[in-house]
């Protein structure tokens, strides 16, 4: 376990979304977001389908392009870089490197015919990996940390489970050891027991990494497990954002009340 | 036989002008795949429509073509090509791989080293390396661009995986010139070093993809590979049965139905001509003994 | 200040939309201190507030008016204004809370939960085990649960986990919310030993207690906060 060092760099946002908006036509999706979001931070981002928040992720993470504002990223280098100007080579670059992209489909994360050693192993290859030996042990290391079997490391994820193929999916996208994690309803389509399983998982290793991640996220209680800030979307804007148990225990807004009072008690 | 009735290679002149363009511009870039409008030609295809066009645009009078499917001179392939051009420009063919100017093969690079002057036409069923791992072309097209090639890579860490070596044995991919990643079309890997820094012109031809791609005379071919399984050529651990051959190609072929087998030359020309030369293997007087029980 | 915890003038109203907008006033004018190694126990009806200023002073409520001064690695930072990321540093590094409800993630082992603070805090994760285990062993959780999620235990058990995982840590500031409810006497007992030890080490407390002999025990000083109790 290496200590924590709380260098100077913490003090500096990795990632600042600045006036953010999209619009599709006369439909504002996504309105005047912005925030910043520190090394080591969990951020989620939460609403009902058609609340912006799937349009803001594809935002932040560069794969659209805002209508105004802008999103900009320290790169290792330390320097901050607006995404827009990042070219292409850059931008995917980044995304295979110091960006991981976890998406509710495991099947659109994963290359579902090609054994799981080998997803894993991708990212290193494209990075230059070269040593078989070396590619497949880091692989069998994050299958282990991710509790796969390391027996099934030669097994396509077609004849994984779901919440394997979940975490199979999460590993693949830690191996380059990222700073930054988008998730898209990261637990979306699990049981729920699975999901238990798999939260407390990405918890653990966001911690052990000191991974910033923004997840978006419908189920409050996954807010609440994972994340230390919370965005609260209705009809494009926020609405509201605080600490995440802030406002989760006393939600100011009328319409985080109303999400908050439809939870079920456990 | 009534040659003037077809243009001369059969292809109109505009067509011949346009598979040239794209031909220059395949050596300009080796290894990059240029799109070219591929004709119809009288053959399905399969049967080498992309390199007929090519040997087509290249053709000239003076030129001696030989053509080759599997290493061989006298298959129905082989046959038909060359007697398509004997007849549509007239030209000289010939089966021997020093004395042809212009050579189309399907899946084999002969034996004998190509010198400087001489074309090899690569017939390519699919061209595209990276298809198998991802089917949508626009992303393959940007990986070429962006030389993102980590998923190539891949497929031979699922060989390894699976096979414990690398079992790919042909369509071996390579990477031109320290850029792009090609394939060799489903020539065995065995011919892969012949590529590198080979004194002939090699260009290649897709009828039904409509790609054109090519390596100019002494270019870098590097086999792709990892540093603990290194890239090795592959061949039957045997002397050519004929000609008794160390170092060539070979097949296998069948003999009875007791699991009988003998290996020979795939390269009908080269294991010729080290007959000629005097070179025997175990069997050489086999096939005849066959045809007497006929 | 000396003071660890220093509240001037502080109010919190809950505006309930959901039921038309009522404004629901729940203290207001809290003004109170704590000094290092004092132990200040809150005292009034239930509903007087007590729990929601505990809250207040750890960040989880937000404060309508006034100050939540906390002393915080040397310097002082005002909790009612603090940005979220202030709120977190303070909670890592200064205010720990035992609430009365255990809430962990389902299926993580009881070790594992009482270790987590120390461990985020960069411990390393044996000598964090060992020093769980060693409070666990004192609150009577015996080791063959250890590694069972605590959700499986009875309620007087997840408490002593929930108190467990609050005092592992050596944190200056804690604020107990009723540690001892629903406790037997003997490990009534040891939290009020364990109060002890944080006081001697200079630990600034607030807490909730209903039990009068335990009130009686752990208090150097009472607030009483019915005279915060809001106008309504």
């Amino acid at each position: 376990m290496s200590e924590p060092v709380s260098t100077p760099d913490d003090d500096q946002p990795l990632l600042i979304a600045d006036g953010l908006s999209k619009n599709y036509g006369r439909l504002a999706a996504c309105r005047d977001v912005s925030f910043s979001l520190y090394p080591g931070e969990v951020l989620a981002i939460v609403g009902e389908s058609g609340s912006g928040k799937s349009t803001l992720l594809q935002l932040l993470s560069a794969q659209l392009a805002p209508s105004a504002g802008r999103v900009s990223y320290r790169m290792r280098d330390g320097v901050l870089r607006d995404l827009a100007s990042l070219g292409e080579a850059e931008r995917r670059f980044l995304f295979r490197t110091d960006w991981g992209y976890v998406h509710q489909d495991p099947a659109q994360g994963l290359r579902m015919a090609v054994s799981a050693g080998a997803n894993v192993g991708e990212r290193l290859m494209a990075v230059g990996w070269n040593h078989y030996g070396r590619i497949r042990d880091t692989a069998t290391t994050w299958l282990d940390r991710v509790e796969i079997d390391v027996g099934r490391i030669d097994d396509a994820p077609k004849t994984y489970s779901g919440g394997m193929r979940q975490r199979l999916q999460i590993a693949r996208n830690l191996v380059t050891e990222p700073r930054l994690v988008f998730m898209d309803e990261p637990t979306g389509g699990l049981d729920v027991s699975v999901q238990a399983r798999l939260l407390d998982l990405m918890r653990n290793l966001v911690s052990e990494l000191d991974l910033a991640a923004i997840v978006v996220t419908h189920d409050l209680a996954v807010a609440r497990l994972l994340s230390h800030r919370v965005m609260v979307m209705k009809g494009g804007r926020v609405i509201e954002t605080g600490l995440t148990d802030q406002v989760l225990d006393d939600p100011r807004e009328p319409y985080t009340q109303l999400l908050v009072s439809s939870i079920l008690p456990p | 036989m009534n040659a003037p009735s077809y243009n001369f290679a059969y292809l109109d002149e505009q067509t011949k002008r346009m598979i040239r363009r794209a031909i220059l511009k395949a050596i300009a870039i080796p290894g990059y795949q240029v799109p070219f409008a591929s004709r119809e030609m009288p053959m399905p295809y399969g049967w080498g429509t992309g390199g007929v066009q090519v040997t087509a645009a290249i053709l000239g009078p003076d030129d001696i073509l030989k053509v080759i499917d599997q290493g061989s001179d006298d298959t129905t392939n082989a046959i038909s090509i060359r007697k398509f051009f004997g007849k549509t420009a007239g030209v000289a063919t010939t089966t021997l791989t020093m004395e042809a100017t212009v050579i189309q093969t399907r899946h084999r690079i002969p034996e004998a080293p190509l010198h400087e002057g001489q074309v090899l036409v690569y017939q390519v069923p699919i061209p595209e390396p990276l298809r198998f791992l991802e089917p949508r072309e626009t992303e393959t097209r940007r990986m070429h661009a962006l030389a993102e090639y980590g998923l190539m890579h891949v497929k031979l860490y699922e060989d390894i995986a699976r096979f414990g070596h690398i079992a790919t044995s042909y369509a071996y991919p390579v990477k031109v010139n320290a850029r792009y990643v090609m394939d060799p079309s489903p020539t065995p890997k065995f011919d892969n070093p012949k590529m590198d820094n080979c004194a002939a012109l090699q260009l290649f031809g897709a009828g039904r993809e409509k790609r054109i791609y090519a390596i100019p005379p002494y270019t870098t071919v590097v086999s792709l590979d990892f540093e603990d399984h290194p890239f090795k050529p592959y061949r039957f651990d045997a002397p050519c049965a004929l000609c008794g051959a160390e170092n060539s190609y070979l097949d296998e072929i069948v003999t009875d139905d007791k699991g009988g087998r003998m290996f020979v030359c795939s390269d009908t020309d080269y294991c010729e001509q080290r007959q000629a030369e005097g070179h025997r293997g175990r069997e050489s007087a086999a096939p005849h003994k066959e045809r007497a029980h006929v | 200040m000396t003071a660890m915890i220093e509240i001037s003038n502080a109010a919190k109203t809950f505006t309930m939309h959901l039921q038309g907008g009522v404004e629901l006033p729940v203290v207001s004018g809290v003004s109170f201190h704590v000094e290092p190694g004092e132990c200040v126990v809150l005292s009034g009806p239930s509903g007087a507030g007590k729990s929601s200023i505990l809250k207040m002073i750890f960040g989880n409520y937000r404060c309508g008016t006034g100050r939540i001064d906390i002393r915080h690695q040397g310097k002082v930072i005002d909790l009612a204004s603090a940005e979220p990321r202030q709120v977190l540093s303070v909670r890592r590094a200064t205010v720990g809370y035992v609430s009365q409800f255990l809430r962990a993630v389902p299926r993580v082992p009881t070790i594992d939960v009482v270790a987590e603070p120390l461990i985020a805090g960069g411990t390393p994760r044996t000598e964090a085990h060992d020093k769980a285990g060693a409070l666990l062993r004192r609150l009577n959780i015996p080791g063959r649960l250890w590694r069972l999620p605590p959700s499986t235990f009875s309620g007087g058990e997840q408490q002593r986990v929930n108190i467990a995982r609050g005092f592992v840590s050596d944190l200056p500031i804690l604020l107990l919310d009723e540690p001892t409810a629903s406790l037997d006497a003997a490990n009534r007992a040891v939290v009020v030993e364990l109060i002890g030890e944080k006081k001697r080490r200079g630990v600034a407390m607030v807490a909730i207690v209903h039990d009068d002999e335990i009130r009686h025990l752990i208090a150097d000083r009472i607030v009483d906060v019915t005279s915060f109790a809001a106008a309504a």
